[in-house]
């Protein structure tokens, strides 16, 4: 099944991550996928509301997903400026450690099979593969860099 | 966002001088939500003297990195006070959020809250 959204505001994402659990489960995806799959899902629609459109309500997040037997694929993207990911600071570098922020690119990266961000970085594609299908352990996950 | 009333977030119980927090919501999300714990965990440190904190992390089934940078910070309070932070109950997946980040290096992480009693 494949379907579209778009949000706004961030009390919206609950919305966003109670409709694709509902698809997940439909589809046999277990604990593990949904806790990565909710994870990643907070992390990147905050990402797209709060950086990318700076909480200006009046801009849309566009979300559109689609779940099958085997994976879960997401496209999201924001109205913002976009940004380089590589331009990231590396939040596990010693000297970041007891850095307030940053983190949510590195858990993305880690819960899903796939991460790849598009145009000026406004978009970003995101997939899981339900667990047991290749790529599942995070091994074939692109590097974005 | 829409504002959230005042509601108890924690429960707190003090084990000799070690405070254990438990936390009452299952999910651990969104920042007013987050701010709201932070202060309730600094006021514990700052306004009631506590310097020995045990969390209890076994109702959380959830959490994102929003919650990390106040776990950071807590730490880093409770440091320049002579106090200790130690966490405890953390489910599989949440834990490996910690390990992601590289926060089980800073942060104290123990299975359960009767390892994390005999560990100050």
């Amino acid at each position: 099944m494949a379907a579209e959204l778009v949000i706004s505001r961030l009390d919206d994402v609950r919305f966003v991550q109670t409709e694709v659990k509902e698809a997940l489960l439909a589809n046999q995806f277990g604990d593990r996928d949904l806790f990565s799959v909710e994870l990643a899902l907070e992390e990147a629609l905050v990402n797209a509301i709060k950086h990318g459109n700076q909480l200006d309500p009046s801009k849309r997040v566009f979300v559109r997903y689609e779940v099958s037997a085997d994976r879960f694929e997401i496209r999201i993207e924001d109205e913002g400026p976009g940004f380089n990911p590589g331009d990231v600071p590396d939040p596990t570098a010693p000297e970041n450690l007891e850095r307030l922020c940053g983190r949510g690119l590195l858990l993305i990266r880690n819960f899903m099979s796939d991460v790849q961000y598009h145009g000026r970085g406004n978009v970003v594609t995101m997939t899981k593969f339900r667990n047991g299908k290749a790529g599942d352990d995070g091994a074939a996950m692109a590097d974005v860099r | 966002m829409s504002s959230q009333p005042r509601r108890q977030r924690l429960v707190v119980e003090d084990i000799g001088d070690i405070t254990v927090v438990n936390f009452v919501d299952k999910k651990i999300l969104d920042e007013q939500n987050i701010q709201m714990i932070g202060d309730d965990l600094f006021r514990l440190v700052d306004e009631l003297g506590r310097r020995k904190l045990l969390l209890n992390f076994t109702n959380v089934e959830f959490m994102s990195s929003a919650a990390l940078g106040k776990l950071i910070r807590l730490h880093q309070r409770l440091s320049q006070v002579g106090g200790k932070l130690i966490l405890c109950g953390i489910s599989k997946s949440i834990l490996e959020i910690f390990e992601i980040t590289k926060l089980d290096k800073m942060l104290k992480i123990v299975k359960d809250e009767q390892t994390g009693l005999s560990s100050f």
